[in-house]
């Protein structure tokens, strides 16, 4: 069986391990553009601030490929041909496949706004937007970031270790409040304030300005303030990156339109990971995923069905973290911006203003169906069962320091956390 | 709502400090060199001062920017810079370090002057004056003492980092410095009751021990305590918190490593051709000195008519082998290219049983959170014993290895909270994490 995977990121490395796992015949073959080796996009800040080398991202040593057959290849793909099942390279090398993997990740969202070509003006996503970061943030004071996402304040917080005093233009009123509730998303603002972050809440860009006609030189925003900049970060979100696709018979929509088998419209081509779009998705799962951890799950799940047996993507109970500046976060189950009528929530928050707790829970059962936890680690494992256990809020608050998992001597906040549940009236 | 009334923070406000702080320090070393050209012995007592008071003020200026900044450990610019990346500074510090050892050990005529300004200390402490060793103890406890200061700084958003390094400045201090030196005040042995046998060898060296025994009931208690130490607490203590209780927070090894050493953590080697060298040097300098004791006892068991003098040269050749080169000279002077912990890693035998118990008979592992590891690799790269810690935090796995001295700085810089140093129950220290559904 011949396999190529074009996408060397954590979706098509996942599934090329996993296959040759299961089957030591094979031959694996991983194309990707961006760098010969797998490494961990999400390090990419890591690298800009010092903190790693470039190499110190690679998960597996360079070795690994070759003693696991698995043949890399940097190249771009140009052109798929469903009909005599083959690729073409930008060398316009041609190579057949039996199966094809799509991994092919995402490409920054861009809303064509004037100016967006000027120097100083880019996105984050690869590591040749890095290398241009570095370029465009030499000898700068300040930058402006559009977008309240997870990029976006790992941007911020790039460019203020390098003391470039940094503005972020958010649509919603609050930090990523489209996917925290207010007090979680403010919480966050405050400290971003803190670390001299300045926040624009409620306001859009609405041109970018230039004076040589060669860099950004200031952005107006649409309530007409102007504010000056070197530098402007676009993070307003990714999406597929399924252009090379275009022409092709593969069923394109937003990404690449598959089943939960991960299947495409043609027979032994599949896509996972960031630019796989699911024909149905669940009622409250997206369509498209764009994280490590979907992608790393999507491939594994998928060397099952390319190996022959056929599985279905689950994606299990929902989870997720993050970091912005020191406050680290970790999400369990579902917990929206707003609870609906059914819901109750329970929130927390210590006075130091670092550390939150909230329970999202039924009304009518008292169920537990997720968590979000700032400045507190809490055990996956724990939080999973619950959640799938439906335990009732009251059971989870009395046994919450079983779920700790902050480093020893740090304070645990369990008991705190329980006295304000019980004196909580609407509790 | 947005509270203004908070101090907004710089990252680069303490540039200043660390300039007057860097520069401090090298009127120390200037004042060392001076001293040691001669002006040490005719001013003892104004180079003493100079010294000492241009390292701990050089010190905690330096440090002061890590207790200004909103807590939460910053690496920010270790790769870039050269006194951190390997890069001329690093080289610099590395010979300086290095050389200082070889004097120290083989020529320590050069540094009369500098021995002699440390006789005001020594007199008061030990009632006898400075020698090699002396000297070498203050400047060893000095830097522990003020790169702790500055680590407390760094790292303070974490107590558990915070406690075992206040530990380690004390055993460093108490144990290590004051009373030894007190010690041989009161005309008793010199012991030090911080290390024990296969580290400190000598201690279960039929020489010393017979020594010991002479010099009276103080003697007699050391041997005992010794022997209590390595045969008895060791395993216990193991076998409960892992060889951390030791290497992390004991151990004036481990001391320099986590203090002086923190800066170069990065830099230890995290290939798995690293780790399979680390595993042949260290076991077979267990074994050389396992060999060396037994031999010493076969001999002195037989009054010395199986080897003759041998077995003396074999402890003789380990001494200098291990004793200084290794774990003084490669093992602190080559800190900024191989990192912290090299003579732990490659070198100390202590480690070594440490390790055998704490990978095949102890409740300590670092246990792996779900499936929540982003793979970014900050702890493996801050891992000063070249674990590459990511491979099993990426599987899901704990991390159950020999060599791990429960430092805690994988788990401290994750930026995922994936990691967490625990003493749980010994079964099921191997499970991984397998999601419901996948199972
Ligand atoms: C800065 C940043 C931080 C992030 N942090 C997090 C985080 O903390 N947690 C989290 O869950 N997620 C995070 N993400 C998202 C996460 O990194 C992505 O969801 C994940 O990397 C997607 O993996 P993938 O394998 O599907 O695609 P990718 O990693 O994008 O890999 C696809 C690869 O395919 C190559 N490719 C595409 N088209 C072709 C072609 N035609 N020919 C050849 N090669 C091609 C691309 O060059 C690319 O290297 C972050 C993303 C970014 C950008
Ligand atoms: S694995 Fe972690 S705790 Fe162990 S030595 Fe390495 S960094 Fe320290
Ligand atoms: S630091 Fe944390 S998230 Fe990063 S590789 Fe290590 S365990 Fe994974």
């Amino acid at each position: 069986m011949n396999i190529i995977i074009i996408g060397n990121g954590i979706t098509g490395i996942t599934c090329a391990r996993n296959i040759r796992k299961k089957n030591s015949d094979a031959t694996i073959t991983v194309i990707s553009e961006e760098s010969k080796h797998f490494y961990s996009r999400t390090a990419l800040m890591y690298i800009y601030m010092g903190h790693m080398k470039y190499e110190n991202t690679k998960p597996y040593e360079d070795w690994f490929w070759s003693k696991n057959r698995i043949n890399l290849i940097q190249a771009t793909v140009k052109h798929l041909n469903t009909d005599n099942k083959s690729i073409q390279l930008d060398d316009s090398r041609i190579l057949n496949y039996d199966k094809l993997v799509l991994a092919t990740g995402s490409i920054p969202n861009n809303f064509g706004f004037p100016g967006e070509d000027l120097n100083g003006v880019q996105a984050l996503y690869n590591l040749q937007d890095l290398a241009k970061m570095e370029k465009n943030t030499i000898n700068i004071s300040s930058a402006v970031i559009i977008g309240g996402g997870l990029i976006g304040i790992e941007m911020a917080e790039m460019l203020h270790s390098r003391n470039i005093s940094v503005t972020m233009l958010i649509r919603e009123n609050a930090y990523w409040a489209n996917v925290l509730p207010q007090e979680e998303a403010q919480l966050i603002g405050n400290h971003l304030h803190k670390h001299g972050i300045t926040l624009k809440f409620n306001t859009e860009l609405k041109e970018i300005q230039s004076i040589d006609q060669l860099s950004v030189h200031s952005v107006v925003t649409k309530q007409n303030e102007t504010i000056d900049c070197q530098f402007l970060g676009i993070t307003t979100g990714v999406k597929p990156n399924i252009n090379f696709l275009k022409n092709s018979s593969i069923e394109i929509e937003k990404g690449i339109l598959v089943n939960e088998f991960l299947e495409t419209n043609i027979p032994d081509i599949f896509a996972a990971g960031d630019c796989a779009q699911f024909r149905f998705a669940k009622t409250g799962e997206a369509p498209i995923e764009q994280l490590w951890y979907t992608g790393k799950m999507q491939g594994e799940t998928l060397a099952n069905t390319i190996c022959g047996n056929k599985t279905t993507y689950d994606r299990g109970i929902w989870f997720n973290s993050a970091k912005f500046f020191d406050l680290e976060f970790q999400t369990y189950g579902k917990v929206l911006p707003e609870i609906t009528h059914e819901q109750e929530s329970f929130y927390w928050a210590h006075e130091n203003g670092k550390i939150s707790f909230r329970a999202n829970y039924n009304r009518s059962d008292r169920s537990i169906i997720g968590f979000n936890f700032i400045g507190i680690r809490f055990r996956q494992v724990i939080a999973e069962q619950w959640i799938r256990e439906q335990k009732e809020i009251e059971y989870v608050i009395d046994n919450l320091k079983q779920g700790w998992f902050d480093p020893e001597f740090s304070d645990a906040h369990d008991k705190k956390i329980a006295k304000s549940f019980s004196s909580n009236p609407i509790n | 709502m947005q509270d203004h009334s908070l101090s907004i923070a710089k990252p680069t406000e303490g540039l200043l400090s660390q300039k007057i702080g860097t520069s401090l320090i090298a009127a120390a070393l200037l004042c060392a060199i001076i001293a040691a050209f001669g002006q040490g012995e005719t001013q003892s007592v104004l180079f003493f001062w100079l010294i000492i008071v241009f390292i701990f003020a050089g010190g905690i200026i330096f440090s002061i920017p890590y207790f200004k900044a909103i807590p939460g450990i910053k690496n920010n610019g270790i790769m870039h810079s050269p006194a951190t990346n390997r890069g001329g500074i690093a080289w610099g510090i590395g010979i300086l370090m290095t050389g200082f050892y070889i004097i120290l050990y083989w020529f320590p005529n050069y540094l009369e002057g500098l021995i002699r300004t440390m006789d005001p200390l020594s007199i008061i402490l030990r009632n006898k004056t400075s020698d090699q060793w002396f000297l070498y103890g203050t400047l060893y406890t000095l830097a522990v003492l003020v790169m702790g200061i500055r680590f407390i700084g760094k790292y303070r958003s974490n107590r558990y980092q915070v406690l075992r390094t206040l530990s380690v400045m004390f055993f460093q201090l108490g144990f290590a410095f004051l009373i030894p030196a007190f010690l041989l005040k009161l005309n008793q042995p010199e012991f030090y009751f911080s290390y024990f046998w296969p580290l400190k060898y000598s201690y279960l060296f039929p020489n010393d021990i017979d020594y010991l025994i002479q010099s009276g009931n103080i003697g007699v208690f050391m041997v005992f305590w010794g022997l209590i130490m390595t045969f008895i607490a060791t395993p216990i203590l193991t076998y409960n918190y892992g060889k951390r209780w030791y290497c992390s927070w004991v151990c004036g090894c481990g001391a320099l490593a986590e203090t002086l050493g923190d800066p170069y953590r990065q830099n230890s080697d995290k290939s798995l051709k690293a780790w399979k060298v680390e595993r042949w040097m260290v076991h077979s300098v267990l074994v050389f000195v396992a060999l060396t004791t037994a031999l010493l006892w076969l001999n002195s068991w037989k009054n010395g008519t199986i080897l003759g003098d041998a077995s003396g040269l074999f402890s003789q050749c380990y001494g200098f082998l291990i004793g200084s080169v290794f774990s003084g000279v490669i093992g602190t002077g080559f800190y900024p290219i191989m990192g912290s912990r090299v003579w732990c890693r490659f070198g100390c035998p202590m480690a070594a049983i440490l390790g055998l118990f704490q990978r095949f008979k102890s409740k300590f592992r670092i246990t792996t959170n779900g499936a929540q590891c982003i793979s970014c690799g900050n702890c493996s790269t801050y891992c000063e014993m070249g674990i590459d810690v990511r491979a099993y935090a990426q599987k899901g796995e704990n991390i159950v290895r020999a060599s791990c001295v429960g430092c805690g700085i994988c788990s401290a810089v994750c930026p995922r909270g994936v990691l967490n140093l625990e003493n749980l129950a010994e079964d099921g220290r191997f499970e991984s994490y397998r999601r419901q559904e996948d199972k």
